[in-house]
């Protein structure tokens, strides 16, 4: 017995010894972020420039010093533009990696897939595209547009007098969820602004659609009469055919103008911009912003690359996802600095109200309650050398709706992650 | 009427002037509305501009000219002072827009106006009504028609005077089409008939909506919607116009289908031989088309930084390349991995889409995976209406043009050349061909080269409908074999009917079932006749049909 209780001791000293070697172990180690962005497959298009953009931020940070004196580290996967592979990648970043937050998703279908993922295992995700909104997820900070920051400013920029004073509109889309959902709330709100359905064309095509040849056709014959505008939400690669269509068969911009919310500077490289002059992109960031904050962001970006030597090299640009994933890396390492830990629950709370100098020039808010940001919505005509004119902005940031008023149903809801409401998608608060 | 002699370009402008004559006797007053006006196109404020642009409309002068051609291309700008500056083409100097003077200041501090497409709209209207007065026919016509697709209320007058001095026939009907838009709503009955009977004769269907609400007796806000000559006036207008449309929308579905097919076509031709005639289920097809996209792209690069004054010709030398490109990658393929899968169609189609997978990466490895931009020549943008309504497009003509072009080589090929007959006399029975002295495996090569090199001529020409990307072919593979199992495995008249019959049915679905829709019922169709008819179209007759 005598023997027995220093040899205990003994055990435990050493124990507690390891136990804490290992924790300071770990206090040297770094803090790991995942980056959950397609590199093959048809989205690795878009989806690289996002990841490569996430990893200059971080080298940013870590340049400076790093967080809570750790350095970053980056854990970047390929989910290969595979929806049931996101998540399964989402689980394998936080279990096994075991990141602190990822970064990542783009189409509306993979956030849609990994977000159980994410609320089974309380991770954070930063997402940074556009999307159709009617979503507010507890672990989802959305730092892209929702409809009410691009769509619907957009389609009044169309009806002013400044924007040609359209009286009719052509709802055009690729037939799945993000461009249903939107021109769902568009109709609505076109409906609240007195357009007749007689006025309002809806038409939809199949992914990968490359003959617009009936569709112009028939939108130059439904513009006869009055002003017409059409809002796009065509996706991807459908938009070469459909601006080439529409340029040889005679339908000038200053006519007919096009809105799209998927068109920015990255699609524009590498396709002939010729047939989209003077059509329109509405989003909240451009890369011909002429603000000193953007002057740096773009810098920052160049040297990036080509230190790093991407592919693509001097052509590579900037764009409205790029400027998104940017804040929202940066958003994230002030709240942890400001929370003084990495843990998911604290940091959650301290995203909350956050503001950074964005590179669009504006202080750009995380909302207290909902989750998204706070972003100025802006319309640029699209130049020949694949940049924007821009045309119109917002007066300032604009306060997302995660549930759009314009749809009976959603307009119920409430999306407010503070006391006494704590819910994304209510009609009562909790408490 | 009159005839001017060239040596007097202004004043036969002005010959033809609605410009009221004291515009040019007080030099001072106009000359002072003038300058305001050119000065005022380069203002940071856009109503600024347009109310310009609608002065520079209504003086008339044609000196006006270089400063709007300046804003057009944005190169018209204002300096610190607010001066109005045009630039000249070369980026390199700039002379005041007002004066004349040459700008000594640096350009790039120069700013630009906030032109957009309301502004657009305003410079094409000046312009357009500027060269009315040009004494070339050719000017006048090409103006009447910017004019005839967007009549503006105010220029009435002008317009007016423009017809009683044109002396060109085509002109003048554009713009009695254009003065009986604006006299559709004129409050003068004898004006309004004049108007409908003008757009009946038009055949313009666009008019249809403006007509019907002419001829609605409901509508009590406009007295004149009461009067019977009108009302009827215009209900045989529109009757006459409705018949017309009929036959134009029928021509317009006929010409869209034919060109759908074609694409189909092109799309489809290699396969119908490597698939058709040889039986390999080769899911590398689309990469095939892929690679001659490729080729095309090279060539258009080569042919820009080599003969740049040649380059929108790099399309007729990307033809034989593409061909030859996409031919060896195919033989090279035969030879090394399909020849040994012969008779094991399972492993055939794993083994083939295995190679197209590498074929994609590796074009991503050398050129990245975004979309490569290629061009449409000059001569393959744009189109000319025929009627109204009905636009052909030249890179949709080029491409039926194309296609006549690769059937009938194909066709020769196989039916006119001593390698066809090989090819024939293998794919239809392999060992008598044998015993008959033809070197099986050889002919083998060749025809598989001869499927790809037709798919790298597709490739070619469908880069001018589409994207290229690494992922161009995988967006054909579906239709390339739909068209070929549609059209009866191993025969080329069959993929040539399948390919055509598809491009019809999908484009007269359209109109009435949507794209999505349309492409459905498109399938359940195609489903349904293999189904009845699994040998396709056309069925190989005899002992080969097995």
């Amino acid at each position: 017995m005598k023997k027995t209780l220093p040899l205990i001791a003994r055990i435990l000293a050493v124990l507690i010894a390891t136990l804490s070697l290992a924790g300071q172990a770990l206090a040297q180690d770094t803090i790991k972020v995942g980056i959950l962005h397609s590199l093959s497959g048809t989205m690795a298009i878009s989806e690289t420039s996002l990841k490569d953009m996430a990893l200059m931020a971080i080298d940013e940070i870590n340049a400076s010093g790093g967080l809570l004196g750790k350095k970053i580290e980056p854990v970047v996967v390929d989910p290969a533009s595979n929806w049931p592979l996101f998540a399964e990648k989402a689980r394998e970043l936080l279990t096994k990696q075991k990141v602190a937050v990822v970064f990542g998703c783009w189409t509306s279908v993979s956030r849609k897939s990994v977000l159980p993922v994410f609320e089974e295992l309380n991770g954070l995700l930063f997402y940074p595209v556009q999307y159709e909104g009617e979503e507010c997820s507890y672990n989802v900070f959305y730092t892209g547009a929702a409809p009410n920051q691009q769509a619907i400013p957009a389609v009044e920029y169309l009806m002013s007098a400044d924007g040609g004073g359209a009286k009719r509109f052509v709802l055009l889309g690729t037939d799945y969820v993000y461009p249903r959902t939107t021109n769902k709330i568009l109709r609505a709100f076109l409906h609240s602004k007195g357009v007749d359905d007689a006025d309002i064309m809806e038409t939809y095509t199949p992914f990968g659609h490359s003959d617009y040849q009936t569709i112009v056709s028939d939108v130059k014959k439904f513009a006869a009469g009055k002003r017409t505008a059409v809002i796009s939400t065509i996706n991807g690669d459908s938009n070469v055919p459909f601006y080439k269509e529409l340029a040889n068969q005679g339908i000038k911009a200053q006519d007919i103008p096009v809105v799209a919310f998927s068109v920015g500077e990255e699609e524009l490289r590498g396709i002939d911009t010729k047939p989209l002059v003077g059509h329109l992109a509405a989003w909240n960031y451009f890369m011909s912003m002429n603000t000193p904050e953007n002057k740096a962001f773009i810098a920052k970006w160049q040297a990036y690359v080509k230190k790093n030597n991407l592919p693509g090299g001097a052509a590579r640009v900037t764009n409205d996802p790029m400027e998104a994933t940017y804040i929202g890396v940066m958003m994230w390492a002030q709240a942890v600095r400001q929370a003084g830990t990495t843990n998911v629950d604290a940091v959650r709370q301290a995203v909350a109200g956050q503001s950074f100098k964005a590179p669009s020039g504006y202080d750009i808010v995380m909302d207290t309650k909902n989750h998204h940001l706070h972003k100025p919505v802006v319309i640029g005509e699209v130049r020949d050398n694949g940049q924007f004119d821009i045309v119109w902005k917002t007066a300032g940031p604009i306060r997302a709706e995660a549930w759009s008023p314009y749809i009976p149903d959603s307009a119920k809801k409430t999306a407010d992650w503070t006391y006494p409401w704590v819910c994304g998608n209510c009609e009562k608060a909790k408490y | 009427m009159i005839r001017f002699a060239p040596i007097f370009p202004v004043l036969a402008l002005l010959g033809f002037l609605s410009l009221p004559s004291q515009a040019l006797a007080s030099d001072d007053a106009a000359g002072g509305d003038y300058q305001k006006a050119v000065a005022g196109l380069a203002s940071d404020n856009r109503q600024t501009i347009i109310e310009s642009l609608d002065a520079i409309a209504r003086l008339g002068d044609p000196r006006a000219l270089p400063a709007l051609d300046a804003l057009q291309d944005r190169r018209l700008k204002y300096d610190a002072k607010g001066r109005a500056l045009i630039v000249a083409k070369d980026e390199r100097a700039a002379v005041d827009a007002v004066t004349g003077e040459n700008y000594a200041g640096p350009l790039d501090a120069l700013s630009d106006p906030p032109v957009n497409n309301l502004v657009r709209q305003h410079i094409s209207a000046v312009l357009s009504s500027l060269a009315l007065r040009s004494p070339d026919p050719e000017q006048r016509l090409a103006a009447a028609r910017e004019l005839a697709d967007r009549p503006v209320e105010s220029a009435r007058e002008g317009l007016g005077k423009a017809l009683a001095a044109e002396t060109d026939g085509r002109v003048k009907s554009l713009l009695e089409q254009t003065l009986a838009q604006i006299d559709l709503k004129s409050p003068d009955k004898a004006a309004r008939l004049a108007a409908i009977r003008a757009i009946g004769r038009s055949g313009n269907s666009d008019f249809l909506p403006a007509l019907r609400q002419v001829a609605d007796r409901q509508n009590k806000s406009d007295p004149l919607n009461a009067d019977g000559e009108i009302t009827e006036a215009a209900t045989r207008a529109i009757a006459s116009l409705e018949r017309r449309d009929l036959v134009v929308r029928a021509a317009r579905d006929l010409f869209f289908g034919a060109s759908l097919g074609s694409v189909l076509l092109l799309a489809a031709l290699g396969l119908a031989i490597t698939f058709g005639l040889m039986g390999v289920i080769n899911m590398a097809h689309g990469e095939m088309l892929m690679i001659g996209a490729y080729v095309a792209y090279v060539v258009q690069e080569f042919f820009s930084s080599h003969f740049p004054n040649y380059a929108d010709w790099y399309l007729p030398a990307a033809i034989p390349l593409a061909f030859a490109t996409a031919a060896v990658v195919g033989m090279l393929l035969e030879r090394t991995i399909i020849r040994h899968l012969y008779g094991r169609p399972l492993e055939t189609l794993l083994a083939t889409w295995g190679i197209s997978l590498c074929l994609i990466q590796t074009v991503r490895l050398i050129f990245g995976a975004q979309n490569v931009e290629v061009r449409n020549p000059a001569w393959l943008s744009g189109g000319f209406e025929v009627v109204r309504g009905l636009t052909l497009t030249y890179n949709r003509i080029g491409i039926i043009v194309f296609v006549v072009f690769v059937v009938v080589l194909t066709w020769l090929l196989l039916n006119r050349t001593p390698l066809g007959l090989s090819i024939r006399a293998v794919t239809q029975a392999r060992s008598t061909a044998s015993a008959m002295g033809i070197f099986t495996s050889k002919v083998d090569m060749w025809t598989f080269g001869l499927g790809s090199g037709i798919a790298g001529l597709g490739g070619v020409a469908l880069t001018q409908v589409g994207n290229v990307g690494p992922e161009l072919g995988q967006s054909y593979i579906v239709d390339s074999f739909m068209v070929v199992v549609l059209g009866g495995v191993g025969k080329l008249a069959g993929t040539i009917f399948g390919a055509l019959g598809l491009g019809f049915i999908n484009k007269f679905l359209e109109p009435f079932s949507g794209a999505v829709l349309g492409k459905i019922i498109v399938l359940v169709l195609v489903v349904v006749f293999i189904q009845k008819r699994p040998q396709g179209i056309f069925a190989l007759k005899g002992r080969t049909a097995d």
